[in-house]
């Protein structure tokens, strides 16, 4: 039955065998990972009745968790997105002692538990810290604020930008940059026609996968965030704060926007991809 | 029991199993019990597993293992929900285990059938202040001033943090003669005083300690000494006038201690709490045991006399305090509520 509905738009018999038995696996393997949970997710939330529902996720409290959440994401990766593609610029195009060493070290935000990076980042900026105690008498204060949740998004989703561009960049053909400046091109006009065109997908999809990984975090923010409602109350914790009151539907009610709203961004990046291949004239 | 029938039920066993695995302990025929709990129980039960270990082998000849769990009180309440195999549950407060009772694992009147509403041991709440107490902070009222930062964690994510909340809820409904708005407006200028609200009492006492926030910090009697100890010369111990009495619960899961064929033992190992040797421990771990008589003399003297309400008395009970104080859209959240 499957292998009839899957297999009508007939594809290019290719040297690799067994296109059905293939795309089987993916379709099994994808819903015993993403999608069975995630309908669970929509099952449990839907246990709420639909008023109980929209009164759970207009409310007030929960509608500033959620503007924390994304609204920080997407600060982070915005600021991921320039200094990803300055530090992958720099490890891309110049050789220097102890390059291995801190192209390696991009890849600790991936390794690092995100509660001890949470817990460094606090005992960083919190008013006694090394940073903090200078920050914070010029009215700066990062602990126990927003802007704490800033910081150590940005540290979460760094690497997703600069391991996103790196291959692309460096598969760059220099040439091209050569041919731009010889045809009389200026610096800038060179970046902007020539090196940000080739270079907006892999920043795009670093953006996204930066974004993503903001919206859910959970571990390193907490310690930095203060948690005060309505201040510095990310979304994840109001779903924690329901578990603790054995709201299992409750707690699902938040998932379940959060995943509906990181849904629709992450379409609307997908759609400024294509838009973006179809402009720099790639076929979609 | 005898060396002569230690080697027979070895040698038995030591038959049996190799014909199973080829090669294994006697250890494996032993009971094991798995002790759920909440954080700060951590050394207390360290201390009464090998206690109550060593009586067990003596009444009864049986070895009996331990496997303890930590974590915050309602998490490890839902652990034990979601069926981590726990044959007693030893946590922070009744309405935890009350959960545990609606998923069916033991009945709901669980906490009639050990003495003393099944909290062998109880605390109560106290002030942490810094070391020569520069705000000069006496008593609750203190914590309600403008320009005292109070560290505490949310009640709503800490199970054990409910107890400081309902502590000050006490003293307030004492103080205005049971003015329930008045009551009201008084913890939530405490609380609105928390430039940090952690999610649970560890977290909360680093940001204190470590991170040097707050001029106060509502703690558990029994932590706040395990803190004055850990951070020794940083921090003095404050008793308010009326404090409320902590009643962590322990109770037997009927069905997985039926299961698993562990109900004696459990059974007895709750009981065993309640004995002098029990009572002795708790005390020594800083808990006021239930008999005072049994704890030795420098832990008896900690503790000091304090006018202590119990929920029962104030709010009627723990199901009532949580729906009314910690439920969705209660008294706490009213706090934040904006333009209050």
């Amino acid at each position: 039955m499957t292998h009839a509905i899957f297999a009508l738009p007939r594809p290019a018999p290719s040297v690799l065998p067994g296109f059905g038995l293939t795309m089987g696996l993916t379709l099994t393997w994808l819903s015993l990972i993403i999608l069975i949970p995630l309908a669970g997710v929509f099952i449990t939330s839907a246990g709420l009745g639909w008023t109980e529902f929209w009164r759970l996720a207009s409310d007030a409290r929960t509608v500033a968790a959620l503007k924390l959440s994304f609204g920080t994401a997407l600060i982070a990766a915005g600021l991921n997105v320039a200094f990803g593609l300055l530090v992958a610029w720099v490890l891309v195009r110049y050789s220097f002692p102890g390059k291995r060493l801190l192209d390696a070290a991009i890849d600790l935000p991936f390794a690092l538990p995100t509660a001890v990076a949470g817990l460094a980042f606090t005992a960083l900026y919190a008013p006694n810290g090394w940073l903090g105690s200078f920050l914070v008498p010029l009215g700066l204060k990062v602990a126990f604020t927003p802007l704490g949740i800033v910081v150590a998004l940005v540290f979460i989703g760094l690497p997703f930008v600069v391991r996103t561009v790196q291959p692309v960049l460096a598969d760059f053909d220099k040439e091209l940059e050569e041919a731009s400046a010889t045809l009389g091109a200026t610096r800038f006009q060179t970046i902007r026609r020539i090196v940000l065109p080739t270079l907006m997908p892999p920043l795009l999809t670093g953006f996204a996968l930066a974004f993503a990984r903001g919206v859910g975090e959970y571990g390193s923010v907490i310690f930095i965030a203060g948690n005060i409602p309505y201040v510095s109350e990310i979304a994840p914790l109001l779903i924690v704060i329901r578990l603790e009151e054995f709201n299992y539907a409750g707690a699902t009610a938040v998932a379940a926007v959060m995943l509906v709203i990181s849904f629709a961004l992450l379409f609307v990046i997908n759609l400024l991809q294509a838009w973006n291949r179809r402009r720099i004239g790639f076929a979609g | 029991m005898t060396f002569a029938s230690l080697t027979r039920r070895s040698a038995i066993l030591l038959g049996a199993s190799l014909l199973l695995l080829g090669l294994t302990f006697e250890v494996r025929a032993d009971t094991t019990i798995l002790n759920v709990s909440y954080d700060p129980t951590r050394e207390f039960y360290r201390d009464y597993n090998a206690a109550f270990a060593a009586h067990w082998k003596k009444e009864t000849g049986e070895t009996v293992n331990f496997e303890q769990s930590h974590g915050g009180s309602g998490k490890q309440a839902r652990a034990v929900i979601d069926g981590l195999r726990a044959d007693v549950v030893t946590l922070a407060l009744a309405g935890d285990i009350d959960e545990i009772a609606k998923a069916g694992l033991l009945p709901a009147d669980w906490q009639a059938r050990l003495p003393d509403n099944a909290s062998p041991y109880t605390s109560t709440i106290v002030l942490l202040v810094r070391k020569g107490n520069p705000k000069n902070i006496k008593d609750w009222d203190d914590l309600a001033q403008p320009g005292v930062a109070v560290i505490t964690p949310n009640p709503k994510t800490s199970g054990g943090a409910r107890w400081n909340y309902l502590a000050a809820y006490a003293y307030a409904l004492d103080r205005f003669d049971n003015d329930d708005a008045r009551a009201r407006a008084f913890v939530g200028a405490i609380y609105r005083n928390v430039p940090v609200l952690d999610t649970g009492a560890r977290g909360a006492l680093t940001t204190f300690v470590q991170r040097g926030i707050g001029d106060a910090f509502i703690s558990w009697e029994n932590e706040a000494f395990l803190a004055r100890a850990e951070f020794p010369g940083q921090f003095e111990i404050v008793m308010p006038s009326i404090s409320i009495l902590a009643e962590p619960p322990v109770a037997l899961v009927d069905r997985n201690a039926d299961r698993k064929g562990t109900r004696k033992v459990a059974e007895a190992y709750l009981n065993y709490l309640y004995s002098p040797e029990g009572q002795r421990l708790a005390a020594k771990h800083y808990y006021r045991p239930r008999d005072a008589q049994h704890a030795a003399k420098e832990d008896a003297a900690r503790f000091a006399d304090v006018r202590l309400f119990t929920i029962d008395d104030k709010f009627g009970g723990w199901a009532k305090a949580q729906r009314e104080h910690f439920g969705d859209g209660g008294v706490f959240d009213e706090i934040y509520r904006p333009g209050r």
